[in-house]
């Protein structure tokens, strides 16, 4: 599980607690070995873990033939001292001696734990079998999510149905609540983006038409390509970023916190309660904010216009009724609900997915944002096909 | 690195104030903890056990009061780098607090890699996987996910990681907490025997009553926004605090004395036999 939060843990830090200048470390010496028994081994100073770590290096590379392992110079030991003297005395076969109480203790619990020498490590495939399975697992996984999503949008379509058949359910405080969120607290952003998108699409317009003499047409550029395009897109994209995220990441931390499940056992059903006001309050929201969004972009456009232009402020206003067509106007409004729907589907179904940790929600959260922001990018240009083939052009 | 402590009070707590906005949890509180104890602690809901915990561990900045953990001042450390002693103390939180990406083994990993990264790394994983066994966990565990644990092992593969750096102070939120009858008597059993082999002292928030019975050399008990009484279990009920006496007197308690007594006596009896008939012996 590869991880932000893992690579934090387990990566070494790069400024480590100072490493004991002035510590006192272990020590050990190897006495030959005399008549028919090997050598002696004697250890000395502390044993503990903040003192053996580099004497393990030394410790591994012994391979003389030892037959005592004498402890008796050593000041205090700690379980991972008894680690290195059991584990030392197991591979050389040789019998540890002169045990203080202590150590003695210490050395017949570790002594215990040594009956199993299994692998620490969760079993891993080599490299040429892992990345051909992990592609397999990726492309599995993403139509699996697919299927997945599809039967999600179903089942907010079916709670709809039974809300339409009971509407003493519909949960209409929980559905102004989201418009609020969804819609009311985003004007003050995307009315800024909007207005200096507007700005920046009229000046950069302008500078091409002027070469032509054609500045005025810089009033029909502006006018049509907010209302058709502009507005909606960047809309749906702020609300992705703002609301999508959000609605994944409550839903998830729901989930995870068993919040979720609790309902259900109540007899309430999540669906109703949590995803069908986030989805409704999202393709009400969207349309109202997309042509909000376009009227400060031609509001901006029109600043441009009598700054720099000379077109006057109202007269390009009043030149936006002439040059734009209505129907302009109704594919902004048709393209707003289907990506709202977008939108708040990618959300409501990443944040309902989540089932183990914290991480999951963080990274379903992003997923939710990038798959609904693709979505909406991907629809948006079969939409200009559809329109421009329906007459709509 | 902190030398050896040498003192007789690991943990001394002198007049802590703990406030939340107008809300005073603690207020002049005095405890201190003796070397190689273990020391219980209770107190109703909402009386500040775990905040106490938390002062002690230098989470929570208390309003007043001083705070000395193993010779060391925690209330006068500037921030949390100054905390020294950290490599010797070890917290079990209640619910083991695993970290969620890692395996057990690479959790146990953490302190040693924290504090003692010239530890190659196949002494390292050495260390994780004793530490694992010696709390009670199957040799399997260590490549396990905490989402893949039962309650129980969770909280083992926790103290796994308190213990990771041989502390000399263990510190337990509420540990048997959620366990099954056998599964908390193993855990008690588990620390008893940890605190006999590794020389701990411990710090342990509890609301069980077999618990305090069982392991607990002495019992401090939070009421009135202070430790109202510190003492054995016996020298508690000589008091007359009403809520010390319903806290041990009332069904509950009579019940785990009554387990503690019957053991007693089973225990005595089973000498008695093995001294009469010394012949069975061998």
């Amino acid at each position: 599980m590869r991880s932000a939060a893992r690579e934090a843990l387990v990566a070494p830090s790069i400024f480590p607690h100072e490493a004991g200048s002035m510590r006192a470390l272990a020590d050990f010496t190897i006495e030959p070995a005399q008549g028919g028994d090997g050598g002696v081994l004697r250890f000395s100073g502390p044993m503990v873990v903040s003192s053996l770590g580099l004497v393990d290096r030394r410790l591994r590379a012994v391979n003389e033939a030892i037959s005592e392992i004498d402890v008796r110079d050593v000041e205090r030991m700690d379980t991972v001292g008894a680690w290195i003297v059991w584990r030392l005395s197991q591979q050389l076969d040789a019998k540890i001696v002169n045990c203080r109480d202590e150590a003695d203790r210490l050395i017949k619990a570790i002594s215990e734990t040594d009956e199993n020498r299994e692998n620490i490590r969760a079993p891993r495939l080599p490299l040429i079998q892992r990345v051909p399975d992990e592609v397999g697992k990726l492309v599995i996984a993403i139509a699996v999510g697919f299927l997945q999503v599809v039967g999600f949008l179903g089942q907010a379509i079916s709670a709809m149905g039974t809300i339409v058949r009971h509407p003493r359910r519909f949960r209409g405080l929980a559905l102004v609540h989201q418009m609020e969120l969804v819609g009311v607290n985003a004007l003050g952003i995307v009315g800024l983006m909007s207005f200096l998108v507007g700005v920046v699409i009229a000046q950069q317009g302008a500078v091409q038409l002027q070469q032509f003499g054609a500045e005025i047409y810089t009033i029909n550029l502006v006018g049509r390509l907010t209302l058709r395009e502009l507005g909606i897109l960047m809309t749906a994209i702020m609300v992705a970023g703002r609301s999508g995220s959000a609605f994944s990441a409550q839903l998830g931390t729901m989930k995870l916190t068993e919040e979720v499940d609790a309902m259900r056992t109540i007899g309430v059903s999540p669906t109703e309660a949590l995803v069908l006001p986030r989805i409704l309050a999202t393709m009400i929201m969207l349309p109202l904010l997309g042509l909000y969004s376009s009227v400060l972009g031609i509001i901006g456009g029109a600043f441009l216009g009598s700054v720099s232009l000379g077109i006057p402020f109202l007269t390009f206003l009043s030149r936006i009724q002439e040059v734009v067509p209505i129907h302009d106007v109704w594919v902004g409004l048709v393209k707003g609900p289907v990506f709202g729907l977008i939108v708040a589907l990618a959300g409501c179904y990443q944040g309902m997915q989540v089932k183990t940790n914290a991480e999951e929600v963080g990274t379903r959260t992003t997923s939710a944002v990038v798959l609904a922001i693709f979505t909406v990018i991907v629809l948006d240009a079969f939409f200009a096909v559809f329109f421009t083939k329906i007459g709509w052009g | 690195m902190p030398e050896e402590f040498e003192g007789d009070y690991p943990i001394r707590v002198r007049g802590l104030v703990n406030r939340f906005d107008d809300h005073v949890i603690h207020e002049g509180l005095d405890l201190d903890v003796k070397r190689g104890e273990i020391i219980g602690v209770v107190g109703g809901s909402g009386t500040g056990k775990s905040v106490l915990m938390r002062s002690i561990i230098g989470l929570q900045i208390p309003a007043e009061g001083s705070i000395e953990v193993l010779g060391r001042s925690i209330t006068d450390a500037r921030d949390d780098e100054d905390i020294d002693i950290r490599s010797q103390w070890g917290i079990l939180f209640q619910g083991g607090a695993l970290f969620s990406t890692l395996t057990v083994a690479e959790n146990v990993e953490v302190p040693l890699r924290e504090f003692y990264p010239e530890i190659s790394e196949e002494l390292r994983h050495e260390i994780a996987r004793y530490k694992v066994l010696l709390s009670g966990l199957p040799a399997n565990a260590t490549s396990k996910y905490p989402a893949e644990l039962s309650g129980g092992m969770k909280k083992r593969a926790g103290l796994a990681r308190a213990l990771a750096l041989d502390p000399e102070l263990l510190f337990l939120d509420e540990p048997t907490a959620g366990l099954d009858p056998i599964g908390a008597a193993a855990f008690d059993n588990l620390i008893r025997g940890l605190q006999e082999t590794l020389g701990l002292t411990v710090f342990l928030i509890t609301h069980d009553l077999d618990t305090l019975y069982e392991i607990c050399d002495r019992v401090a008990v939070l009421a009135d926004r202070k430790v109202i009484a510190v003492g054995t279990i016996p020298e508690l009920l000589a008091l007359d605090h009403p809520w010390i006496q319903e806290y041990f007197n009332g069904p509950r308690g009579r019940a785990a004395k009554d387990a503690q007594d019957r053991e007693a006596a089973s225990v005595v009896q089973a000498t008695q036999d093995a001294a009469t008939s010394p012949m069975e012996q061998e």
